[in-house]
């Protein structure tokens, strides 16, 4: 269509106007315009991620350049899935990744149908409510263990005002069995807001047609909720689902200020623990594989629950 | 019109969920009011128990945070006369001097550069590459755009490595300028689905009319497209600065002395016996406030950005 209209205009001008239409072919303008992004997307991600596959079936250590870097097939590999402490991680990921969802989930669609209900200034509250999320997660994680102190902390202070336990008898970070936890209630407290715009969208995108017909024929207000609010919205919330999942996948910044992986490595999530691997131990080769894991992990769960989206979004 | 509608919601009700999200508000608002009033506390008031809730502001957090200090004998302190300017006489009080400026200003400068360098490539790069996709046929047009996508799902200690291998031959490492091509690439695919969204909505009969009318591609893209996709260029703008200014994880693994950002910097600020919170607090809250004038700036395409143009309102 714009291609003929195009022709058409040029052929109708005078020739120097015409010429002056033609001058680059507009193949030429696409491939100008798109090929500088391609390429630094080649340069700077697909390059070293061809890199990061290859050093994976070698024993190649960055901290040792004069060794002789050896060919060690899917060693790599086997070792990493044998191996007890990578399980953990990943199920310390695991239960990172489901119970924050879990939690994101709930508040924020809850939130969002609250705010649909149009009270005064509620455009002001939803702003507010915005702000964490946009903020370095590094610099708030960080300032968060100040508010996690077992003493002096805001969040022990609260705590120990609403429960009436004592704010210096329990260290959010400093505990096994509430460090898990520590790092859930900042995740949560920082996205949820996320989940709650989508939501929103989701349920301002309803027409309130429907919801007049479901009131002529009666229909309960519970039997309106679970016939017509939850399914119209759960696309969109299928969509905020997958964004926090694939960037809790990748969680490192925040958690490493927070907990560091601690204690012991109770909340070591897997970009952790790969970091440790590749940065500190400088295992290469190892980390390399372990990447090339994470990767294709992501990427596969990613496609399926696209697929799983789109069966929902064209029902 | 009629006042009343079966959809709209009664005043009870309003009441109550408003009363529920201003408490929700309130409550995650606290950490963030936390951060900013600690800044302005002596560094004995912010560790203070039960915290803290009224307090004599002082800048000390500031200065400790621009400066770093020293410790000296009574005496000496009395053989260097009086004060002359006013955090002389903050810093004296505790038995310290001033020594030098801290590293604060050179990182945040950093971070200035960096987020703003890589912004501007971003945008340009972006808009000419979001305007062929939506205007011309591009061969694998799906596949490509979808490759540009996944580059985000990456986890970024994945292609650090390589990246730092890559980087150390060609003599990136530490520089602002390798700190900018990596921080574009990472946004580049935020920036290319945003604005081909942006772009998709300007009627294509404004190009077609300027085509008509005698304009090549380029002015048409030049004098036609680039005034109506302002507002959505704009944002995305903001987006990638965002973006840019709050990365943590290459800052942390591929800079360290020259181009090393604000983010793993604000970290480190140590005092005695322990972090010195109110400079931490103080760093954070130049760090911080900026993001959130932004994000009240923004809010009308906040959605949009966190999407990738997935939601549209």
């Amino acid at each position: 269509m714009l291609h003929s209209s195009i022709d058409r205009a040029a052929q109708a001008t005078p020739p120097p106007v015409a010429q002056r239409i033609k001058g680059l072919s507009d193949r030429a303008i696409a491939w100008i315009f798109v090929a500088p992004s391609i390429v630094l997307l080649l340069a700077i991600n697909i390059f070293p991620l061809i890199w990061t596959i290859r050093l994976s079936f070698t024993n190649f250590r960055v901290n040792r350049p004069n060794e002789p870097v050896q060919f060690v097939g899917l060693r790599n590999y086997l070792n990493i899935l044998t191996d007890e402490d990578i399980w953990l991680t990943m199920q310390a990921t695991a239960h990172f990744l489901i119970w924050t969802i879990v939690l994101q989930v709930l508040i924020g669609f809850s939130l969002a149908y609250l705010i649909n209900k149009k009270f005064r200034g509620n455009d002001l509250w939803t702003t507010i409510i915005v702000l964490p999320m946009m903020l370095s997660p590094a610099v708030v994680g960080n300032f968060w263990t100040f508010l996690y102190q077992p003493q002096i902390g805001l969040f022990n202070y609260a705590v120990g005002f609403l429960t009436g336990a004592d704010p210096s008898s329990f260290s959010m970070i400093g505990d096994t069995a509430l460090a898990p936890w520590s790092i859930i209630i900042v995740d949560t407290w920082m996205w949820t807001p996320f989940v709650m715009l989508i939501c929103l969208a989701g349920l301002r995108s309803i027409p309130s047609s429907i919801y007049e017909a479901a009131e002529c024929d009666r229909a309960s207000s519970w039997r309106q909720f679970w016939t017509i609010t939850v399914p119209m919205v759960l696309p969109f919330l299928m969509l905020a689902i997958l964004f926090r999942g694939i960037e809790n996948f990748k969680m490192f910044d925040l958690v490493v200020q927070l907990t560091g992986g601690g204690p012991g490595s109770i909340t070591e999530l897997t970009s952790i623990n790969l970091k440790r691997e590749a940065f500190e131990k400088w295992r290469t080769g190892y980390a390399s594989a372990y990447a090339v894991i994470l990767f294709v992990t992501v990427f596969g769960l990613a496609s399926i629950y696209v697929k799983a989206l789109n069966k929902v979004k064209q029902r | 019109m009629s006042s009343y509608s079966v959809t709209e919601p009664s005043a009870r009700q309003k009441w109550f969920a408003g009363s529920l999200v201003v408490l929700y508000a309130i409550i995650t608002l606290l950490p963030l009011i936390w951060i900013i009033g600690t800044g302005f506390k002596s560094p004995s008031d912010a560790i203070a128990y039960p915290p803290k809730t009224f307090f004599q502001p002082t800048l000390e957090g500031y200065v400790n945070l621009f400066t770093t200090r020293t410790r000296v004998t009574e005496e000496q302190l009395k053989q260097m006369g009086e004060p002359t300017t006013w955090y002389d006489r903050l810093v004296r009080k505790d038995g310290l001097i001033i020594a030098g400026p801290s590293r604060f200003s050179e990182r945040f400068y950093n971070s200035v550069i960096i987020g703003f360098g890589s912004t501007v490539l971003c945008i340009v790069l972006g808009t000419a590459a979001a305007y062929a996709f939506s205007r011309f046929k591009v061969p694998l047009k799906d596949d490509l755009l979808f490759f540009i996508l996944s580059t985000r799902m990456m986890p970024p200690i994945a292609v650090a490595i390589p990246i730092f291998l890559m980087f150390r031959s060609l003599g990136l490492n530490d520089t602002h300028a390798g700190m900018i091509l990596l921080y574009t690439a990472v946004n580049l695919s935020l920036s290319v689905w945003l604005l081909k969204g942006f772009i998709d909505e300007i009627p294509i009969e404004y190009e077609e009319a300027a085509l008509i009318d005698g304009y090549t591609r380029f002015q048409a893209f030049y004098k036609v497209v680039l005034p109506q996709a302002a507002t959505g260029i704009a944002s995305t703008a903001i987006f990638c600065l965002i973006f840019a200014w709050n990365e943590y994880a290459f800052a942390v693994l591929l800079t360290s002395g020259n181009a090393q950002t604000a983010p793993p910097f604000i970290p480190t600020i140590i005092g005695v016996g322990g972090q010195d919170w109110p400079a931490v607090a103080a760093g954070a809250t130049l760090f911080l406030v900026p993001v959130m004038v932004f994000t009240i700036l923004l809010r009308k395409h906040l959605l949009r950005g966190i999407t990738f143009g997935a939601v549209r309102k």
